[in-house]
């Protein structure tokens, strides 16, 4: 049984290997730039518009909606690097109702790499927001003695956001996998289902925990808005 | 019995205690998370919206305890490292 689709390796070239890990996610880059793409090629601020640029722009609204609720703060900065995390684990996961798919989540490396993006962005934004001297005073906010742990902290959560992506979506494949030997027809069924609502949540939760790690580093005092204060909803 | 037995015995036996154990915990914690967010619903029904994020969100974080036991058990059984280097001295 294959643990990881890093283990399932299409051709090698010069030592390079080509694993299903890359290979599907190539495949859903290609699919998102395309679909956008053809979709922001031809846009109508009309009252006529597309369905699918209707789909799009539900979907940004609906995040940047989500950002504020959750940040307090102006969405557009954080919108692109949130929103394409979301985007992307959520598509990954999806897919993996498709027949010899192999969702890419469920290999540690591309979680690895999502997270160490966010461990990434979080100084960067939060740098950003207050410069490089706001930003490091919050190491030592209460006292310095809670610098160190200040520091342990950004990284253990760093690996908590790799491990669990990758252990909820490797268990979704690993439990069918094991219920297709036991008690094939039905079961796999309910639990590939049930897959489907748990890798969206936890696309979901993904965004989320990035996003409030990145509003933690880059908290402004002056810029906190009242909740839905600007909601489109309620234009 | 031989070394590669013993750790295979082992790595199973522990593997089992690992998500049995690890599984517990995280059922307390979420059967609480989200008895607690129901009478908080049920007191005050506008604030659902908020309150659903907030309790998925901490069910995430909650279920990660044991998913954490789930990867330990999991690496134990298909990608043991003993197992492995047992088996390489050995053949």
């Amino acid at each position: 049984m294959r643990i990881s689709p890093d283990e399932w390796v299409f051709w090698v070239w010069r030592g390079f290997e080509l694993n299903a890990t890359i290979a599907f996610t190539w495949a859903i880059m290609a699919l998102l730039v395309a679909i956008s793409f053809l979709v922001t090629r031809r846009l109508s601020d009309d009252e006529q518009i597309s369905p699918f640029q209707n789909c799009l722009e539900v979907l940004v609204t609906g995040l940047g909606d989500q950002i504020r609720d959750i940040t307090r703060q102006d969405p557009g900065r954080y919108l692109p690097f949130v929103g394409t995390l979301f985007i992307f684990i959520a598509t990954a996961n999806l897919f993996s109702v498709v027949p010899g798919y192999v969702a890419p989540t469920g290999s540690l490396s591309t979680t690895t790499a999502l997270a160490l993006s966010v461990f990434v962005a979080v100084p960067v934004f939060g740098v950003a927001a207050r410069g490089i001297g706001g930003y490091l005073k919050q190491y030592f906010q209460p006292t310095p003695l809670m610098a160190p742990f200040t520091i342990i902290s950004e990284f253990s959560r760093t690996i908590a956001l790799a491990i669990r992506l990758y252990g909820n979506a490797m268990s979704g494949a690993m439990i069918v996998g094991i219920l297709i030997s036991v008690t094939p027809f039905f079961f796999p069924v309910i639990m590939q289902l049930f897959g489907l609502l748990t890798g969206l949540i936890q696309a979901y939760i993904f965004a989320v925990l990035a996003m409030v790690y990145i509003a933690s580093a880059a908290q402004a005092e002056e810029t906190t808005l009242e909740p839905n204060q600007t909601s489109n909803k309620e234009r | 019995m031989d070394s590669l037995g013993i750790i295979g015995a082992v790595s199973i036996l522990t593997a089992g205690l690992t998500i049995a154990i690890g599984s517990i915990g995280p059922a307390f914690g979420e059967a609480r998370a989200a008895s607690q967010a129901l009478s908080a619903i049920a007191q005050q029904p506008d604030e659902a919206n908020t309150i659903t994020r907030t309790l998925f969100v901490s069910l995430a974080m909650i279920e990660s305890t044991a998913i954490y036991c789930f990867v330990v058990s999991m690496i134990l059984i298909f990608a043991n490292p003993f197992w492995a280097a047992a088996l390489q001295a050995g053949g």
